[in-house]
């Protein structure tokens, strides 16, 4: 007698993971899931620190994924080995610095490893072919069941019967007839199957999952390696990233300035390790300065945390710098006008 | 049965849950975690984490930014 096949699920928290673990488990199948954190996703983090997004429903989605299906979900830090995939893909750069082939070969491998210590039989992902530009192509898909070393036993249960049969369909684990062909950029099928399965309020992020893919992401990111002279990042440098506008007025630093009350406690964590300023006289953003700084350079962040204030229109604006080896001063400054910040100090 | 406290304080989500997880898979069947946190959005994570895999969420304290999550790792687990 067969006992019941276990399947570890790829969940990212979106709709094709949700659908496709759910496919799996109507065959009879045991599935549990895993997400990876690497430090660059979207998920979570804006809406954690940015007063603004906290309309948005406050949820991890691959938790909300999971609870919908009635799994188990094991999310697995791989911030460490993840920075070998950003700084050096073999396959390149999709949109922006995002290494999406290589970043799906590896989370696949790593669901490959999870899958052996924990005696599962084989791994489920949401790819459908034509999906995305690179990562799920006809052609790439053999890529990354190879490459990962999951082989056959990579099954895509939506777009599975436009693929050759994996080792859980020839083997009659699953039945293929029961998988779906799904195949290119639209999204009817999978709404159709999620109306079908009761799915409602499911997480569409417009711009994926990464800040890899965002583009003004991806200068900062440019500008952090370039000034730095070598691509290496820590999980500070890519979370204070995501935080604030960030202007880059000399070469020798670059300023974070917080947008709102939230960014700002966000941005306190880190006062220690920067040179920081904040007007005093008029409410305004805490803002840290990276990089070596002179006088002149404090003159200048301090106009331009002035302009950043409630006191942008007033003549003189109160800014007190703290540089974390001298008592606090304080210096008087004029705003700098609008129109005198150059658009490309802007990152 | 015994008592951890787990640190996950200036870490955003879902660095919370990991250390959870991390925390739970270290100990016993009715073992205690009291999880330190910052982070907000550790109060709807960290007892969806528990929902999914069986552990008890006893009790949600905030003081200023502080959130403590108390939870008793469930009889069987498999995390």
């Amino acid at each position: 007698m067969n006992s019941t096949r276990k399947a570890v699920a790829l969940i990212s928290g979106g709709l094709d993971s949700l659908l496709a673990a759910r496919v799996v488990m109507d065959q009879g199948v045991h599935v549990e899931g895993v997400n990876f954190y690497t430090g660059f996703c979207v998920e979570g983090h804006t809406h954690a620190i940015r007063r603004q997004d906290r309309t948005r429903p406050r949820r991890n989605n691959a938790l909300w994924s999971a609870e919908q299906l009635g799994i188990r979900l094991h999310i697995l830090d791989i911030i460490e080995e993840y920075k070998d995939i950003v700084i050096n893909p073999k396959h390149g750069y999709g949109a922006n610095l995002n290494p999406c082939l290589d970043c799906k070969i590896f989370m696949v491998g790593k669901a490959h490893e999870w899958m052996q210590a924990h005696g599962f039989d084989f791994i489920i992902t949401g790819e459908v072919i034509g999906q995305r530009p690179m990562s799920q192509r006809k052609d790439t898909m053999p890529v990354i069941a190879r490459d990962s070393g999951a082989e056959d036993r990579l099954v895509r249960p939506l777009c599975a019967r436009n693929l050759p049969a994996t080792l859980p369909e020839r083997a009659g684990w699953l039945d293929r007839e029961k998988l779906y062909g799904f195949n290119g950029r639209s999204r009817k099928p999978q709404i159709a199957l999620a109306a079908q399965y009761g799915f409602r309020d499911f997480a569409q992020p417009a711009g994926g999952c990464c800040f890899l893919t965002d583009r003004q992401y991806a200068v900062k990111l440019e500008d952090l390696w370039k000034t730095r002279g070598s691509k290496q990042y820590e999980l500070d440098d890519i979370m204070l990233l995501k935080v604030g506008r960030h202007l880059r007025p000399r070469p020798n630093f670059k300023m974070i300035v917080g947008r709102e009350e939230g960014e700002n406690h966000f941005l306190e964590g880190y006062r220690k390790r920067f040179v920081h300023m904040m007007p005093v006289s008029h409410n305004g953003p805490l803002v840290l300065l990276d990089g070596a700084v002179g006088s002149a350079d404090i003159e200048l962040a301090a106009r331009l945390t002035a302009r950043f204030s409630k006191g942008r229109d007033a003549d003189r604006v109160t800014v007190e710098v703290h540089d974390n080896r001298s008592p606090a001063s304080r210096i008087e400054v004029a705003p700098i006008p609008a129109g005198e910040i150059p658009p490309d100090w802007y990152l | 049965m015994s008592k951890h406290v787990v640190d996950a304080r200036n870490l955003l989500c879902p660095m919370p849950v990991i250390r959870t997880q991390d925390a739970v898979a270290r100990s016993r069947p009715g073992d205690e975690l009291r999880i330190v946190c910052t982070d907000p959005g550790a109060v709807y994570d960290v007892p969806a984490w528990c929902r999914v895999h069986g552990h008890t969420v006893r009790r949600i304290d905030r003081l200023d930014r502080e959130i403590c999550i108390e939870i008793v790792v469930a009889q069987v687990d498999a995390s």
